[in-house]
């Protein structure tokens, strides 16, 4: 672990803000996250643009699904997890003290690698996270229900059985409407943990498409495996390896003239 | 050879083999059940022989159903008091059977042993007759007039058809009768017993004004008064019913000549079964298992039905399952989700999972020390010190039996409720929690849910491990014969406090304390049969809702 610590950071690590990024959502400053004793992150800094989309790309293990919980403090639930450094939500540090974490998630919404709908039915499934806050009012239920699924773009498939058990929907239909219970309750940014990588090419055609309609009302941070679907969906990219932080820029300069040896050689598929 | 045992055939035999081994013993079990339970409501023949040697003057007649046969050696056929011809050797077989002859207020012995050899003249006669009474069991002869207050109304021609129509008119007077002195008599006695103890209460009280106990006494004075008299009126409505009950008699002879009287409001059905067609037996055999299942026991428990027994069962199971299930949920949802998860957890854990292998007896001593003399001997103390020194709860009872139950079925219902929720994938409770749930949020509106199938396990072991358990029962709150059922029509409606019967018991009972083991005989298997039939129906009715929650929450387990 003091190897680790004591070792030289790459250089890229610290050019941490592209050209020309002014709005700024999160800045995350020398975030070190430990498990037990294993370093997971090293030393993260980070400025994430407002109502763009940012690509977080590198091998299995490099941390970029670590980095991305801790936005919303989900990395809270593994007992032997350890945070070090900020990150700040519109100037606020969300790992100070007297945080509320569940009114930090209300503000910063998630969706998972494998469709969670809940044993509920599509109506309760997108009125969950309101109920949880005290509404119960039908008329307010109904009207966010209704635009929550038609900003996920589910809203024509579903609109004649709401009251069907989620099940019974197939594995895109479920993660869009995963992504409509995440945008019921207003979030301001969206984590989005590999949203794709569990569904077949058409599904997966939609939720991209899903995600740049979003981008306009929303921050969204999206972890993925597939490079095409980086360069296609995001506005950012930051590649990682072994939980550095290696480069992160525009998204098309990143595929284009990478200032990295490392992020090069992963973009064109020489290792990872 | 070593081929044939690398190749892992002989593990797939074995294997098949030991399912092969259990189907045969379970369908053996239930098969012979079955089938000594079941066919002991048939309408048997009725069998009619000469014993001894008529023309040494020696000779009987007996009359019966045949029972059973044996073959037993000479000797012990001489040891039995059976003459044997001399020509047999001691290596030779006898033959006896069993006859159910009945009348034993004639014969004083309703079932005899007759061996082969002395039996002649084997028939059976179209118009025998089977009786079936309130007491003195069964009476076999032939019917020869039906007597209306002592007068003769059928003999011969139409003697059958009025003998029929007189024992149903005797039945409904008979339930007639039952209903009022169970429910009139028992509201009103019920009454009367709560109006002394208000009596007692306010003699006891210090603190009343003279004036004001008096007023308070008439009052209770004016309420005895009205009671004692509606209590009279009850008892001029029984002597009439009771009397109209015995009006009609029936003449017949048993077998032999003898002539009997017998009162037809003692006969609880008349059969023929010689003369009956195959139809009708088969509607006589429907409307006896009826009877059986619907009915109330008699004579010490080897005759009539074993509803009380049935309704007991049920109503114990039920009431245990209401208290383990939320107990044992509520408990393993502390161990798996809230509980610091480390030594002092791992030894409550073994704990509870060796509670399973206590001796069920132990519970049952500790139900009586416990539950029933200090936590009944409190509720007693507390809340019905005017009754004392007569117990309420501080004796067993309905709901101890259901405690105790429930204790010996916690550690079934915690560990499969603690598997399910170990099952919930953890994906499921992050999408709760991101979006801003609380740990107990999501646990009651998301983990919760999706347990439920697994509950439903917990409960379908339970309810099989309760309704067959009768050791701890005999402590705690099972007797032989309850003369009321624990729901009736009287507030609270449900009684608690009330000791029940319970089939378990009931073939423990009926078989190994019977005074008339051969009656009992078929009483026994039939009643295991419908215990463990009543098993099944209730664990298929937890099997269908845990069926329906899983189907609710298919995906998420996948």
């Amino acid at each position: 672990m003091t190897s680790m610590t004591t070792a030289p950071r790459p250089v890229a690590s610290h050019a941490k803000t592209p050209s020309g990024m002014r709005d700024v959502t999160f800045q995350v400053r020398d975030l070190n996250l430990f498990y037990g004793k294993d370093q997971a992150l090293k030393g993260i800094n980070l400025d994430i643009p407002r109502h763009k989309v940012t690509a977080f790309i590198g091998p299995s293990g490099c941390g970029k699904s670590t980095l991305l919980r801790c936005f919303n403090r989900m990395n809270d639930l593994v007992d032997v997890c350890r945070v070090e450094g900020q990150i700040l939500l519109d100037g606020e540090d969300i790992y100070a003290r007297g945080i509320d974490v569940a009114e930090l998630r209300r503000k910063v919404g998630m969706v998972f690698q494998k469709p969670n709908p809940f044993p509920k039915s599509i109506y309760e499934n997108v009125a969950y996270g309101l109920r949880l806050q005290g509404v119960n009012n039908k008329g307010v239920l109904d009207e966010v229900v209704e635009r929550s699924l038609r900003g996920a773009a589910l809203w024509d498939e579903v609109k004649d059985r709401l009251n069907d058990n989620a099940f019974g929907l197939s594995g895109g239909q479920q993660q869009r409407l995963v992504i409509a219970r995440a945008i019921a309750i207003e979030p301001e940014v969206i984590l989005l943990d590999e949203p794709a990588s569990a569904l077949d090419p058409i599904s997966t055609l939609k939720i991209e498409e899903l995600i740049n309609e979003l981008k306009n009302q929303y921050t969204i941070l999206i972890v993925t495996h597939n490079m095409q679907q980086a360069a296609r969906v995001s506005d950012y990219t930051a590649f990682m390896y072994l939980g550095d932080l290696v480069e992160f820029d525009e998204t098309d300069r990143i595929f284009t003239e990478p200032a990295n040896k490392q992020t090069e050689d992963y973009i064109t598929g020489r290792y990872g | 050879m070593k081929l044939w045992w690398k190749s892992g055939a002989p593990w797939v035999w074995l294997n098949a083999g030991a399912v092969a081994v259990s189907m045969v013993m379970v369908v053996g079990l239930i098969g012979l059940i079955a089938v000594r339970g079941l066919s002991h409501f048939y309408p048997s023949e009725i069998v009619e022989f000469q014993v001894g040697d008529p023309e040494l003057g020696l000779g009987q007649m007996v009359m019966g159903e045949h029972v059973r046969s044996q073959t037993i050696p000479v000797p012990v056929a001489r040891d039995a008091g059976i003459t044997v011809p001399p020509e047999l050797d001691d290596d030779d077989l006898v033959t006896r059977h069993l006859i159910k002859q009945g009348n034993r207020d004639v014969t004083g012995n309703d079932f005899a042993w007759y061996a082969e050899l002395q039996m002649s003249e084997w028939q059976t006669p179209p118009d025998a007759m089977r009786l079936e009474r309130r007491e003195w069991g069964d009476f076999y002869g032939y019917p020869v007039r039906v007597l209306e207050e002592g007068e003769v109304v059928a003999e011969g021609e139409g003697l059958w058809e009025a003998l029929q129509s007189r024992v149903e008119r005797a039945n409904t007077l008979f339930r007639e009768l039952r209903r009022i002195e169970r429910r009139d008599v028992g509201v009103i006695s019920a009454e009367m017993e709560e109006l002394r103890l208000r009596e007692r209460a306010l003699q006891r009280d210090p603190d009343i004004a003279p004036e004001a106990l008096q007023d308070q006494l008439d009052q209770i004075q004016a309420r005895q008064d009205v009671l004692q008299e509606n209590f009279q009126t009850l008892r001029g409505e029984i002597d009439i019913l009771r009397r109209e009950l015995y009006r009609d008699t029936l003449v017949a002879t048993v077998v032999g000549g003898q002539e009997v009287q017998i009162r037809i409001g003692d006969i609880v059905r008349a059969v023929q079964p010689n003369s009956l067609s195959l139809s009708a037996k088969v509607t006589e055999y429907a409307q006896q298992f009826w009877a059986f299942v619907s009915g109330e026991p008699r004579e010490a428990n080897t005759a009539g039905g074993i509803f009380p027994a049935i309704f007991g069962t049920v109503t114990m199971v039920l009431l245990m399952s209401m208290i383990v299930s939320p107990f044992g949920v509520l408990a393993a949802i502390y161990l798996r989700e809230y509980a610091r998860q480390g030594p002092l957890l791992k030894l409550i854990r073994i704990s509870v999972y060796n509670l399973a292998g206590v001796p069920s007896i132990v519970y049952g001593v500790f139900g009586l020390g416990f539950f029933i003399y200090t936590l009944g001997g409190s509720i007693d103390q507390l809340f019905y010190s005017d009754r004392l020194p007569s117990p309420t709860f501080g004796s067993p009872a309905l709901i101890w039996a259901s405690l105790t139950l429930a204790l010996l079925t916690l550690p079934v219902v915690i560990v499969s409720t603690e598997e399910g929720l170990a099952r919930i994938p953890s994906s499921v409770r992050h999408g709760s929690l991101a979006l801003g749930a609380t740990k107990s949020e999501t646990l009651w509106k998301v983990v919760v849910p999706l347990a439920t199938p697994a509950m439903m396990t917990g409960m379908i072991l339970a309810i099989a491990r309760a309704a067959g358990e009768v050791a701890p029962l005999m402590l705690v709150g099972v007797v032989k014969l309850a003369p009321t059922l624990p729901v009736d029509a009287t507030f609270p409606f449900i009684h608690l406090d009330r000791q029940i019967m319970h089939l378990g018991f009931h073939i423990y009972d009926v078989g190994f304390q019977s005074p008339n083991v051969e009656a009992a005989r078929p009483l026994v298997y039939a009643t295991a049969l419908v215990l463990v039939l009543l098993i099944i129906v209730l664990n298929l009715t937890a099997i269908s809702i845990r069926n329906r929650l899983r189907e609710r929450y298919r995906a998420a387990s996948d």
